[in-house]
């Protein structure tokens, strides 16, 4: 029978079945921080119960860490205190931690696929929504709550219900100046922020395989931003590339064994998807964020949307009431405050050098803020190992230490009430970058041309 | 967890459609390491001004409604998976919201709690809306045994899914991981098969 890529890989990992369609799926890979586990570590010595395969666990610290001087102890009571129990679980149940300074170190969506960690084919599970970015290897990934967190150290399984499945593809050539990120906003905008609700997007089209694995990982992050539970796209050569070679790959002749296996990770032909959109690559442009959800996206040259032209008014204004913005305005030419370039969206080695590329001999404006946040420590050595470092300090920018930062304003790295911050995140919700601070997602090309201007500019015209 | 029981209640409306879970219990409130407590910044910036003085205009702090029912729009829970959502809620005093549609991951958060998530049609949401306009104190009865939503002073009632499996462990206080740990055969006899 010809099935999806996601029901090949979810049937392979069906360990019982429940009463009322409820099945257990064994998870291959959980990831844990310091913000989500706590409380299910605690589940587990309440019950005096072990982890079940610590060796299919990894920990890092990323949430709640500073940006700066990482090599001393954390000056934040709460967030050292975090940071500690995370290190003292790890050590008392046998978990690999991976912890401030440490060379594997950083955001846990990063660090997993640059460890080789991330494979084709696998269950992978964290206490984090954006889990959905190891998808891009043709894995079945999501993010869980706590309580599952505790349930997936106790029995390396999880009560799940299958899934719908949803196809979107995106055919065709991308013009200049348009990225990952751009394709992704650009279809949460068609979508909205809950009309993935209940599915797994599989991500299709020539121009998805045309993207790098990092680009493959921003689309797949962001899928959660559609309400979908995860998103994947089916392995290839590129896919079979970047994971060889990785510290925890497999190697030699186990991994031409794998490889065969990932080979067979596809969508048969004639395949049956729940729901399926096509998108001409063509038709996307950069795009910015003019509201509090990642749905409320426009192109950068485009309006915000008229009152009279939207579903939910009431939602609508009280958007735009917080961001400071008028129905039917644009944001192009708009004055910018902040510049945040990182996140698990966005703050890999290719996001870097573009960055990198762009700013390179230009100078930041003088108002704005801007601020480099790598996502591991193994971006940063990269960076510095390439001079990147330099091109960013001399540009005038902060570049910092390796974290989810101002992602989520848990550290310090804050945006001040009423200030925008155009972000390469993931969230433009209300207080996400700090109680009243007002972000604008948008790609690291648009982030850094925000930076040297001072303002929204359409970067294609920069670019030329 | 404890034992979800018939629930005879009146209702907090929110009525603003996606409503994220940093609204709910906003990122920097996260660094506890145990359950407790968070229902005291449960919609912590809608709630406070900067200075922590109670925002007058927001429900909560409204003595005109109370009960144990919070009725929302539309996308109820989206965006992060952070269980202290679902925490904040309960420990606040919510035992059930209600919604026309919630985010996959809330929706089980909630269930792992004990939160009950009642999704309704847009237009019985409506109605749940105007009968508390109409009357701040009317009351709803949710009957998960018969899986029916009901506002009481019209009688008007609506059927509502919930999994078999999660309605049975919500009425006896079970975990899933009372029955996962149940599997431990099943579970090393498929490592064994995989290997
Ligand atoms: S960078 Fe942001 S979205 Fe990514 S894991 Fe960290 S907090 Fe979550």
């Amino acid at each position: 029978m010809s099935k999806t890529l996601f029901d090949k890989i979810w049937d392979a990992h069906v360990v019982a079945q429940v009463e009322g369609g409820t099945e257990v799926l064994y998870i291959d890979q959980q990831f844990i921080h310091e913000v989500t586990s706590p409380q299910a570590f605690a589940g587990l010595e309440k019950r005096g119960i072990q982890v079940a395969r610590p060796q299919q666990t990894v920990a890092t610290a990323d949430h709640n860490v500073p940006t700066k001087n990482q090599h001393l102890p954390i000056n934040e009571e709460l967030s050292r205190f975090q940071v500690n129990k995370l290190a003292e679980n790890c050590e008392k149940f046998g978990v690999d931690y991976y912890g401030l300074g440490h060379h594997h170190n950083g955001i846990v969506h990063v660090i997993g696929p640059e460890l080789g960690i991330t494979q084709p084919g696998m269950t992978i599970v964290c206490g984090d929504s954006h889990t959905s970015t190891h998808g891009a290897f043709g894995t079945i990934a999501f993010g869980i709550g706590t309580s599952q967190v505790e349930q997936v150290l106790a029995t390396q399984c999880l009560l799940q219900k299958r899934p719908k499945r949803m196809r979107i593809t995106v055919d065709g050539k991308l013009s200049k100046g348009v990225l990952a990120k751009d394709i992704i906003l650009y279809i949460i905008s068609k979508l909205t922020a809950s009309g993935g609700t209940g599915y797994f997007v599989e991500y299709a089209g020539s121009a998805i395989r045309e993207l790098s694995m990092e680009g493959r990982m921003t689309i797949c992050n962001m899928s959660i931003e559609m309400g979908a539970r995860g998103g994947l796209i089916a392995p290839d050569e590129k896919t079979f590339e970047y994971v060889k070679g990785r510290k925890f790959a497999p190697k030699g002749e186990a991994f031409d064994q794998k490889k065969a296996y990932w080979e067979t990770l596809f969508t048969d032909e004639d395949a049956v998807f729940d729901k399926e959109f096509n998108f001409p690559a063509e038709d996307i442009e950069p795009m910015v964020t003019y509201g509090t959800n990642p749905g409320m996206g426009i192109k950068i040259t485009g309006n915000i949307p008229k009152m009279e032209d939207v579903d939910n008014p009431t939602t609508f204004a009280k958007s735009l009431e917080y961001m400071g913005l008028k129905a039917g305005e644009q944001l192009l030419g708009k004055s910018i405050d902040y510049v945040f370039i990182g996140s698990c969206t966005n703050s890999r080695i290719e996001d870097l050098r573009l960055v990198a590329d762009y700013v390179r001999g230009k100078k930041k404006a003088e108002h704005v803020n801007a601020m480099i946040v790598p996502g591991s420590q193994q971006v940063m050595a990269q960076v510095q190992e390439e001079g990147l470092d330099q091109i960013f300090r001399e540009a005038g920018f902060d570049f910092r230490e390796p974290g989810c930062s101002a992602c989520l304003g848990m550290n310090e790295d804050k945006v001040p009430k009423g200030k925008y911050c155009v972000s390469t995140s993931n969230r433009n919700f209300e207080g996400r970058q700090g109680p009243g601070a007002r972000t604008i997602l948008a790609s690291p090309l648009v982030a850094a041309a925000t930076a040297i201007e001072g303002r929204i500019v359409d970067v294609r015209e920069a670019l030329n | 967890m404890d034992k979800f029981k018939k629930i005879n209640s009146t209702a907090v409306p929110i009525p603003i459609e996606e409503v994220d879970t940093d609204q709910i219990i906003p990122a920097r409130f996260l660094k506890a390491t145990t359950r407790d407590g968070f229902g005291d910044n449960l919609f912590r910036d809608w709630r406070y001004n900067s200075d922590d003085s109670p925002k007058e205009d927001f429900i909560l702090n409204n003595p005109t409604y109370s009960g144990t029912i919070l009725v929302a729009g539309k996308n109820f829970g989206c965006g992060s998976s952070r269980e202290h959502a679902a925490w904040a809620l309960y420990d606040y005093g919510f035992k059930v919201v209600v919604s026309s549609f919630f985010a996959d991951i809330f929706r089980g958060n909630a269930l792992n709690n004990g939160l009950l998530p009642v999704q309704v049609s847009e237009a019985f949401l409506h109605d749940i809306f105007t009968a508390i306009e109409n009357a701040p104190q009317a009351e709803f009865v949710v009957d998960l045994e018969a899986q029916t939503f009901t506002i009481a002073a019209t009688g008007q009632s609506t059927s509502f899914e919930i999994d078999p499996y999660k309605k049975m462990c919500l009425i006896n206080g079970y975990d899933d991981i009372d029955y996962l740990l149940s599997l431990e055969d099943e579970i090393k006899a498929y490592e064994a098969q995989r290997a």
